[in-house]
């Protein structure tokens, strides 16, 4: 990733992580590790962002959520998974609720390990998504190119 | 008299960090009823203690919630700890009693600038989580886990604090301390704040007994209940008191929970001073047979982890009731009246927590 | 540290919503409502206090059997009894706000419907 053109905006979905991935998240946007020197901006909204950072594994009443959402968001976008329970389903998976990682529904870019991850690790993941989506961007750019 | 109109709110909502599904009826601007749908995070993870023996379970029980991870570890140990007549170390107990308060101060940090974020305070979300940072240094430098610590085990704890290190943390906080007071005096003196939340969302003493309410929920309303009284772990050594108002709105229920953060310090402060020395864990050997109800008070209130045991390896049902489950029907009944825009400021004053609510 | 006392009552469930009335007069608040499945029927604790003193009514049921609610009496009530519906299967009745199995959706109705197969299974098998 050398630079980035456009301010990546993300939205964070709970999938059905115990929190602890969840804060960790949050806590990536506030004063110590501040994701938002990256010129990333936190939104409610699926329509307006490019990053869906998902904690969790999913169950039953959350799939629907979370397809929806990532449904929603505009191309290019990029998931990345958080914690353990995002990608396996980590102490969780043998639960009867629970399916898996989120790569049982969506297609997942990045995985970012731990349990529950640190902001230091979410950071990093974030910013290889980041270079995942320019390479998406240029990809269209491209296809959108030689179609005119 | 308007017409009624159905109104989802969430699972997906900009201020909820976790799904919760609210269904409110609406005459006007007015809601008329909410209903709440959960169950978005349910994992089924009571179920696990089929899988897992009693020892390895302390750390799905942790992970419970990842706020009060620490908390329902304690809850859980104790509970089989009573079941098998184990008596746990008092400096193991002293320093149990220190992480859960760090918990509480972290617990209720984090919701102070949720709330703050809500409001549209942003300001003082940032600083509130800036501070909750401080926290986290010592819990992370004496646990190794930030907010999932897997300190807690049956019979004891897995890590000792130097005596040193306790010194240190006193330290920190005395350094910390006039920063806290500075950001709950924006609570307590701002007018934005008490405007926003003053009279917003009352919860009776009565109602509050009578539907259940927990935790600053109830203590918000003038009732007087924190099991901590009862003196479990160290805090019957502590000089403990309960932080009550009376009000019963938005603004004394956060209220309570500033005040805590405070309480909790000289909780710290003054277990470090007693700390007795000795061991930190008590073998355990054989497995549990029995049934015992142990409750807590976690940072969002009440917590009851039952368990019943037959003597085998894995305990045959463990079931928790959390401080957010029981706050639901309190919840519901603040929300009947007020007016749609404030319904996110409501709804985070019971802090609630899904994770804990759907296990 | 104050010891809780917690007595557990054993009553028929014709008995539940008097005693539970009792339990509201005497100004206790209710704690929880329990289930645990035990293999061939089900014990549902209901925990009131009004300090440090608990207080449980244990009712056993089978499947099948309808459970009256006691919503009736403590409105809070229905957060527990949906869900001993939704995740043991059982009926209550008469619940003030009935959510008819949608308060947790799960992959497998009623997981905990069965007794645990520990119980059955590992028989001897203690470790
Ligand atoms: S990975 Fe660990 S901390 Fe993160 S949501 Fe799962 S259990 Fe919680």
């Amino acid at each position: 990733m050398s630079y980035i053109t456009k301010s990546p905006w993300i939205i964070h979905y709970d999938g059905s992580s115990c929190n602890g991935c969840d804060i960790e998240v949050l806590a990536c946007l506030t004063p110590l590790y501040d994701l938002e020197r990256f010129g990333i901006v936190n939104t409610g909204n699926p329509k307006h962002a490019d990053v869906f950072l998902i904690t969790g594994g999913i169950n039953e009443q959350s799939r629907a959520v979370v397809k929806n959402t990532y449904e929603q968001m505009p191309d290019p976008k990029v998931v990345v998974a958080i914690g353990i329970c995002a990608a396996t389903g980590g102490v969780f998976r043998e639960c009867y609720n629970i399916m898996g990682g989120v790569d049982k529904v969506i297609p997942v870019d990045v995985y970012v390990p731990g349990c529950a991850a640190r902001p230091e690790s979410i950071i990093d993941g974030v910013v290889s998504a980041l270079g995942i989506l320019e390479e998406k961007r240029a990809k269209m750019a491209e296809k959108g190119g030689k179609k005119q | 008299m308007g017409n009624q109109i159905v109104v989802p709110f969430g699972p997906q909502h900009p201020v909820l960090p976790e799904p919760i599904h609210l269904d409110l009826v609406l005459e006007d601007e007015r809601v008329v009823e909410a209903v709440p749908t959960i169950g978005y995070v349910h994992r089924g993870l009571e179920k696990l203690v089929e899988k897992r023996d009693y020892k390895d379970y302390v750390l799905i029980a942790e992970r419970i919630c990842g706020i009060c991870s620490f908390t329902h570890s304690v809850t859980y140990c104790n509970a089989i700890e009573r079941i098998m007549g184990i008596e746990v170390p008092a400096r193991a107990q002293f320093i149990r009693t220190i992480w859960m308060e760090y918990s509480r101060m972290h617990s209720h940090l984090l919701w102070l600038g949720l709330t703050a974020d809500a409001m549209g305070f942003e300001n003082l979300f940032m600083n509130a989580w800036r501070l909750r940072e401080e926290i986290l240094d010592d819990m992370e430098a004496t646990t190794g886990g930030r907010v999932i610590q897997g300190s807690c085990k049956v019979g004891g704890i897995r890590r000792d604090i130097s005596d040193d290190k306790l010194g240190e943390m006193v330290d920190h906080l005395k350094k910390i301390r006039p920063l806290l007071e500075e950001s709950n005096r924006i609570f307590t003196h701002d007018q934005t704040v008490r405007h926003r939340m003053r009279g917003l969302g009352v919860l009776s003493k009565e109602d509050a007994w009578d539907l259940g309410a927990v935790g600053p929920t109830a203590r918000g309303s003038g009732c007087d209940m924190d099991v901590r009284s009862s003196g479990y772990s160290a805090y019957g050594e502590l000089g403990f008191k309960p932080v009550v108002f009376t009000h019963g709105d938005c603004l004394d229920r956060c209220l309570v929970r500033s005040e805590e953060v405070l309480a909790a310090v000289d909780l710290v402060e003054r277990a470090v001073a007693k700390m007795p020395d000795g061991p930190i864990e008590e073998k355990v050997k054989g497995n549990p047979d029995g049934e015992y109800f142990a409750f807590s008070e976690q940072p969002r209130g009440e917590c009851m982890h039952y368990i019943k045991a037959n003597g085998k390896k894995n305990i045959v049902r463990h079931r928790v009731r959390t401080p957010t489950l029981t706050n639901i029907p309190p919840l519901v009944k603040m929300l009947e009246g007020i007016e749609m825009a404030d319904v996110p400021v409501v709804v985070l004053t019971i802090d609630p927590c899904i994770g804990c609510a759907e296990r | 540290m104050i010891e809780q006392k917690h007595t557990i009552t054993e009553i028929a469930v014709t008995d539940l919503l008097k005693k539970t009335g009792e339990c509201h007069e005497k100004g206790h608040r209710l704690v929880q409502i329990g289930c645990t499945p035990l293999g061939d029927c089900y014990e549902i604790n209901y925990t009131f206090t009004t300090s440090w003193d608990f207080e449980s009514l244990r009712i056993t049921v089978n499947d099948g059997d309808k459970i009256p609610s006691i919503s009736g009496i403590y409105w809070g009530a229905f957060i527990y009894e949906n869900e001993i519906h939704d995740l043991f299967g059982l009926t209550v009745t008469d619940i003030n706000v009935d959510f008819q199995g949608h308060l947790i959706e799960t992959r497998i109705p009623s997981p905990f419907k069965n007794a645990p197969p520990v119980t059955k299974v590992k028989k001897g098998g203690d470790a």
